[in-house]
């Protein structure tokens, strides 16, 4: 079992493995443009104007060959529009994303398919992404045949082997996903993405509707794949032990931003923003019995009137004037580990708020 | 089935022994509840635990004797204030939902009416259950909203539901709960769909309440790890039965089930780091066709033919109970 745990740690150290998708300067908008009558309103003199919602703001990320990424970051900090645009379902507003050294949208038609076969997405509600009306063999089957994967007539026998790998049983490929249960429906999905043999996945909080039991086995069918097929992943979550368990290094979101980044254990170790330790101070654990359940003031701002300076001061417990004017850069504060916080400026602080 | 955890001075506020709950479907007859017992202590928290279809919520829909057809509740009895909720007259249960006995549900939006402003829904509340001038009951609802922390309960009052978030609403319906001052409350996953930072701002303010008032409260969850920080007494549900049930510390630390072991041992934090989860094989029986016997001896590392009978509810160690012929024991440190 040892190279479970040693192979991640060399990749996430090792600064040498190969870089397989670089994301930089990415942001997404999405803007809600006025209607006709809105229009007409603003003319005249209604103050009615377009709302924009900075989903994504300018952000930075790299994931090596090899590597698990955890994304955290709770409801409406960008993290699933981030995911699909690494995924490549989603274009961009701005920035670029490199994939295996190339921008990926100058690339000519056909490397620019193989690029998208090479990242699949896993959802995270089974029944929204399998379409019901078709059976299980024509969901794994339907794109690896289209792709030239495999052929017709060997068709039958590669559904099988997906099913097999993402611990199916074959006999049931004739059935449609709603005669499933949940977890069986998620592996469903895994066999999915798994057909076009993909190198890459994203999965969007790809074990949060289920039971803990399932859930167990989901993951240990991801840490396993990740062996046998050498996989790299994108593993969007709210739930930070599962991310704990699973990545090697994560990556925290907050309203757009990424405001800390480090390999896992130095995140759960020594968190160095006021975000990040919060998060971490609100997780409920088996171990903490009647335990004062610590808070965070507030709640996430709007996304549409983001505050300004650092996005997090109104709920900072170290917030200063500085952080409710001038955003933060996110630096880094120690190797590998990269915070967005201007309290790691302050030269008593020695980069630790407590 | 003796009162499990040991007797207090004050008898405990609410009572359940042997509850059954079928569902008369077409395919079948559904156990969902199928003999439950647990007792709830004046100002404790019982952390009620279970994964989808264990019949953790029909438990609680039964306590507020909201089952609908075909479910019905065809056995025992829930002694709430020396009378028995499963023969009292719906007269009776009119009285007592809302005002001694409140629930608060996972989605709120469910629980609020989105074509009522807050103040309506609260002020109508009191109104249904006591005599109360319209400035008295608004003064309340305000103190109220204030108690759960909802900032400005003056201007809040006079919003809807949709012009809340998901945690602020929740704050509201857990405010509409407690406006009667119940002696039970039932939360049906009350925090499983907000986030962390706001899961942990309202965990916080019902531990108070329940410190302060002397709430009792059911808390209906299938997260372990919310219960732990929470919960004075879990009892933990499978396929319609109380698999193990004892003090928060007993069942966490030596569980004594299987399935409690199984569910412990899927937690990701339990585990070191990028090892396999232990898992539990398989999957929830259908309750239409459950295995004869133990229901969980399918799934179980440890069965043995003495399983294919029925295990009795039994306390294995003191005030710790579990339905099982070959529960844990080597590790609790006691010989078989």
């Amino acid at each position: 079992m040892s190279a479970t745990v040693d192979a991640p740690k060399a990749f996430a150290r090792g600064a040498d493995a190969e870089k397989l998708i670089e994301v930089v300067g990415v942001s997404r908008r999405f803007a809600k443009r006025l209607d006709f009558a809105g229009k007409i309103a603003a003319k005249l003199g209604a103050p009615l104007r377009d709302e924009v919602v900075h989903a994504v703001d300018n952000v930075d990320l790299t994931i090596r060959k090899g590597e698990v990424v955890g994304l955290v970051g709770e409801s409406g900090c960008g993290k699933s529009t981030l995911g699909r645009m690494v995924a490549g379902i989603l274009p961009p507003s701005d920035g670029t994303i490199i994939w295996k050294g190339r921008d990926r949208t100058g690339l000519n038609a056909k490397d620019a398919r193989a690029a998208m076969l090479q990242a699949q997405m896993i959802f995270q509600d089974p029944m929204s992404s399998l379409n019901p009306r078709l059976k299980v063999a024509e969901i794994i089957g339907e794109a690896p045949l289209y792709h030239g994967l495999t052929t017709r007539a060997g068709l039958s026998a590669y559904v099988d082997e997906q099913m097999r790998r993402a611990g199916l049983d074959p006999v049931f490929k004739a059935r449609y996903p709603h005669q499933f249960s949940g977890g069986q429906r998620q592996r469903i999905g895994i066999a999915r993405a798994l057909a076009v043999q993909p190198e890459f996945l994203v999965c969007d909080e790809s074990v949060a509707a289920l039971d803990v039991s399932i859930q167990a086995q989901v993951l240990n069918l991801f840490m396993r794949l990740r062996q046998e097929l050498n996989l790299t992943y994108l593993f969007i979550s709210h739930d930070l032990g599962v991310v704990e368990h699973l990545s090697d290094r994560v990556v925290i979101m907050y309203l757009g931003r990424v405001v800390e980044e480090a390999a896992t254990e130095t995140v759960f170790a020594r968190a160095n923003h006021p975000y990040t330790q919060s998060l971490l101070a609100a997780v409920p654990k088996i171990e903490a019995r009647k335990k004062a359940f610590a808070t965070v003031k507030g709640e996430i701002p709007s996304p549409l009137n983001p505050p300004a300076g650092c996005h997090f001061h109104p709920r900072c417990p170290h917030a200063f004037d500085r952080c409710r004017v001038e955003i933060p850069a996110l630096k880094e504060v120690a190797p590998g580990h990269r915070s967005r916080c201007h309290l790691n400026d302050l030269p008593d602080h020695g980069g630790m708020p407590v | 089935m003796q009162p499990n955890i040991p007797a207090s001075a004050a008898p405990p506020t609410l009572q359940v022994r042997n509850l059954r709950t079928h569902f008369f479907t077409r395919a079948g007859v559904v156990p969902a509840v199928n003999d439950v017992s647990f007792n709830v202590g004046r100002g404790k928290v019982l952390g009620l635990v279970g994964e989808s279809g264990s019949g953790k919520t029909v438990t609680g829909f039964s306590i507020m004797r909201l089952v609908d057809e075909p479910g019905r509740i065809v056995g025992g009895e829930m002694l709430f204030g020396g009378r028995d909720l499963v023969r009292a007259s719906e007269e009776e249960m009119r009285a007592i939902r809302g005002n001694r006995i409140a629930m608060i549900f996972q989605d709120p939006m469910m629980t609020l009416n989105p074509v009522l402003r807050i103040d309506t829904q609260m002020i109508e509340t009191m109104q249904a259950h006591r005599k109360i001038s319209h400035d008295d009951a608004r003064q309340r609802a305000r103190d109220t909203l204030g108690m759960v922390g909802i900032p400005s309960p003056d201007e809040r009052l006079k919003a809807y539901p949709h012009q809340f978030s998901g945690g602020m609403r929740q704050r509201v319906a857990i405010a509409i709960a407690l406006l009667h001052e119940p002696e039970l409350i039932v939360a049906d996953e009350p925090t499983t769909a907000l986030d962390v930072t706001i899961q942990g701002q309202i965990l916080a303010e019902v531990q108070k309440l329940a410190a302060n008032t002397g709430t009792s409260i059911i808390w209906i969850t299938h997260d372990l790890s919310v219960v732990a920080g929470l919960a004075d007494d879990i009892a933990v549900m499978y396929a319609g039965k109380i698999a193990e049930y004892g003090a928060v510390d007993d069942v966490l630390d030596q569980p004594l089930h299987p399935y409690t072991h199984g569910l412990l041992g899927s937690v990701p934090s339990r585990n070191k780091r990028g090892q396999p989860l232990l898992q539990i094989p398989g999957m929830t029986p259908s309750l239409l066709n459950l295995p004869v016997g133990c229901p969980f001896r399918t799934r179980c590392p440890r069965a043995a033919e003495v399983c294919a009978q029925d295990p009795p509810m039994a306390e294995i160690l003191p005030a710790h109970e579990a339905r099982c012929f070959r529960p844990h024991l080597e590790e609790a440190g006691v010989a078989a």
